[in-house]
């Protein structure tokens, strides 16, 4: 990577970060409605996963989706919009929160059941590998996905075909409020995908660099023919499940430890130490992730309603086949 | 013309849309090396290989979600569910996904997808593996569901399917495979969500669909035979989306009607069909519609205990008199 490269992937965590801080006010405000999840504390893993990537390759995710959607470019603008329902948003304002998606630009959504996208994922990899495509699908789910059967046959399907799909699991290590030593029969998710027959890694999901380059790694002996490969995310979600979670499960002390290992803090002292920019020039990014966040919600502000004819459109593509 | 079976007539369509277009592809359980549980893909796996005649794990999520996912990229997949009974355990990626990514992307997701799925008792599989559960699929919006009762308007329809870019739920009746029919020569296809007459009449009006449109012919030709009545048919084809034109278009002229399904009559396709009718046709109602359908309990194995809950030719011999208080 070059420096603007590097730069680049510090402004695109921030944007996150900003973006998500600025939703949940106007969730607060009942400017967005129904279920906002924040990924705040786990941006290095999708930022790190989509800067591995190549153009061609394919990314899906659950419902915690609006960090990929700004990785893979799409604009703060049209996300902020579909937050607010706005028929200038990535989905028409018919998706929200949860279903975010720019298939030009490989991003396949944004799932809201959990595990569902997981065999999807897998068939999007079937379709690459019986076209001859040269692209491999990166799935990110949480670490309750993997308890769900969809998990199982996703995997075991991939492992049989040999498809060309890189699984990753951000272990934020609650699925909703249960701990994962209360709902998985084992608490490294490595070990599922050893029961595959699957090559699997476990990084620091707090560290852009390392999330990145492992990903990088497996991203390439995958494309190589390798087969499905499975990588382990260590992360945490700094905020509740989504809005309006008491968090009952866990002590703001573990909350505030994790805190300390904040993945823009660790990237930001990275960058500075390697030499790579200074803290004039991230302090500059970030000032400008700022204006990009504040021209993200005056553009859905002042964004149209969809219309009322929009209620009826796209429940098909032709009504007559 | 040529007299072939609905076995035939499906795998005909399969076939020729397979040799059109190397984009679509089949994937289900045993659908390759043992040539379908039904027989419907013999020789497939030979003559396309195992890349386009896909053997799954037994995993339905995993069948339907991977057809999904195949359909994003731009191929045209046709998933085959064993049993209609299997696709509970689809369930999630045949309402929450297929149903749902065209529209809840504002647009973005095209899924061009057949899911074909065997259904219907009278084979003695018991409770589990004999349902009709048609009308719990059609009651979503986002899917097409499809059920033909004769072997010309099968293989239309399937080619039809393969070639819609919607998902498409393709229903076969179980105990259809080897009724024969006159299919035409050469290619064609038979458009979704169109309604047709199968037998003219000027008495009664009769909607069926799928199996229930051989019992209910059957009791047309006795009703004429026997009694002097004549029976309109009007089949369904697809249940969703449901064309009721031809339907109200018949009641008008007879305003008398029997709604003849297999599934069960709660909440069913009949419960569909009356209250349509009701709506669009109140004026021309001349006595109550009637429907037919199967008893309200799990289907049994005993043979003649599955029987009695199944609709019987008489059961709709029987419906039609009542309407017309013969």
């Amino acid at each position: 990577m070059d420096k603007s490269e590097y730069l680049k992937l510090y402004q695109e965590m921030v944007v996150i970060r900003r973006l998500e801080e600025r939703a949940a006010e106007l969730y607060q405000q009942g400017k967005i409605g129904g279920f906002l999840h924040l990924y705040i504390g786990q941006e290095a893993v999708s930022t790190g996963l989509v800067a591995a990537r190549r153009p061609q390759d394919r990314i899906i995710t659950a419902y915690r989706d609006h960090g990929v959607a700004i990785n893979v470019g799409v604009s703060a603008d049209k996300v902020m919009a579909e937050l607010l329902g706005k028929a200038t948003g990535t989905s028409k304002g018919k998706g929200g929160s949860m279903h975010l998606a720019d298939v030009e630009k490989n991003f396949f959504g944004g799932h809201a059941i959990v595990g569902a996208h997981l065999p999807i994922a897998a068939g999007l990899a079937l379709g690459d590998k019986y076209q001859g495509n040269d692209a491999v699908t990166i799935c990110m789910f949480g670490d309750g996905a993997t308890n769900i059967g969809f998990f199982h046959e996703a995997l075991n399907m991939s492992k049989v075909w040999n498809l060309p799909v890189l699984w990753v699991v951000e272990n934020n290590q609650y699925g909703m409020g249960t701990s994962i030593e209360r709902a998985s029969a084992v608490i490294e998710m490595t070990q599922k995908a050893q029961g595959y027959g699957m090559q699997s890694a476990r990084v620091d999901g707090m560290n852009l660099l390392e999330v990145y380059e492992k990903a990088k790694e497996m991203i390439e002996a995958i494309r190589g023919g390798s087969g499905p490969m499975f990588l382990e995310a260590m992360t945490y979600r700094f905020r509740g499940h989504s809005m309006g979670d008491p968090e009952r499960y866990r002590k703001q002390d573990e909350v505030h430890k994790w805190q300390e290992n904040d993945p823009i803090g660790i990237y930001r002292r990275n960058l500075i130490e390697k030499g790579i920019a200074s803290a004039e020039e991230l302090d500059a990014q970030d000032d400008e992730a700022f204006t990009i966040v504040d021209k993200a919600v005056e553009f859905a502000e002042n964004s149209p309603e969809p219309s009322p004819d929009q209620l009826f459109e796209d429940i098909y593509v032709s009504e007559q086949c | 013309m040529a007299r072939i079976t609905m076995r035939e007539a499906i795998s005909q369509a399969l076939w020729e849309e397979m040799e059109r277009d190397p984009k679509v592809f089949i994937m289900g359980e045993e659908v390759g090396v043992w040539g379908g549980t039904y027989a419907v893909t013999k020789g497939f796996y030979d003559h396309f290989g195992e890349e386009r005649v896909r053997d799954t794990p037994i995993a339905e999520a995993a069948i339907v979600g991977g057809a999904i996912g195949a359909a994003l990229t731009g191929t045209r997949p046709v998933a085959e569910l064993m049993t209609i009974n299997f696709a509970f355990a689809a369930m999630d990626h045949i309402v929450n996904e297929a149903a749902k990514l065209h529209y809840m992307f504002g647009g973005q997701f095209v899924l061009p997808l057949v899911i074909r799925a065997v259904g219907g008792g009278g084979r003695q599989l018991g409770a589990t593996h004999s349902q009709t559960p048609d009308a719990v699929f059609a009651h979503f919006p986002g899917l097409k569901v499809v059920a033909p009762g004769t072997p010309q308007d099968a293989k239309g329809l399937l080619k039809a399917a393969i070639r819609c870019d919607d998902p498409v739920l393709f229903i076969e009746h179980a105990t259809l495979y080897q009724t024969r029919g006159e299919v035409p020569d050469g290619d064609f296809t038979i458009p979704i969500g169109k309604s047709t007459v199968q037998r003219p009449g000027s008495d009664v009006t009769i909607v069926t669909y799928s199996k229930m449109l051989e019992v209910s012919l059957k009791a047309a030709e006795r009703l004429s035979k026997e009694d002097g009545i004549e029976v309109e048919i009007v089949d369904l084809r697809t249940l969703r989306p449901l064309d009721m034109e031809p339907v109200i278009e018949s009641f008008k002229k007879t305003n008398r009607a029997v709604v003849v399904e297999e599934g069960w009559k709660s909440f069913g396709v009949g419960s569909e069909i009356v209250s349509r009718i009701y709506e669009e046709a109140f004026d021309y109602v001349d006595a109550p519609v009637k429907r037919v359908a199967q008893k309200e309990v799990p289907l049994p194995y005993n043979r003649s205990l599955e029987q009695m809950a199944l609709p019987q030719v008489e059961d709709v011999i029987s419906a039609v008199k009542e309407v017309l208080d013969v």
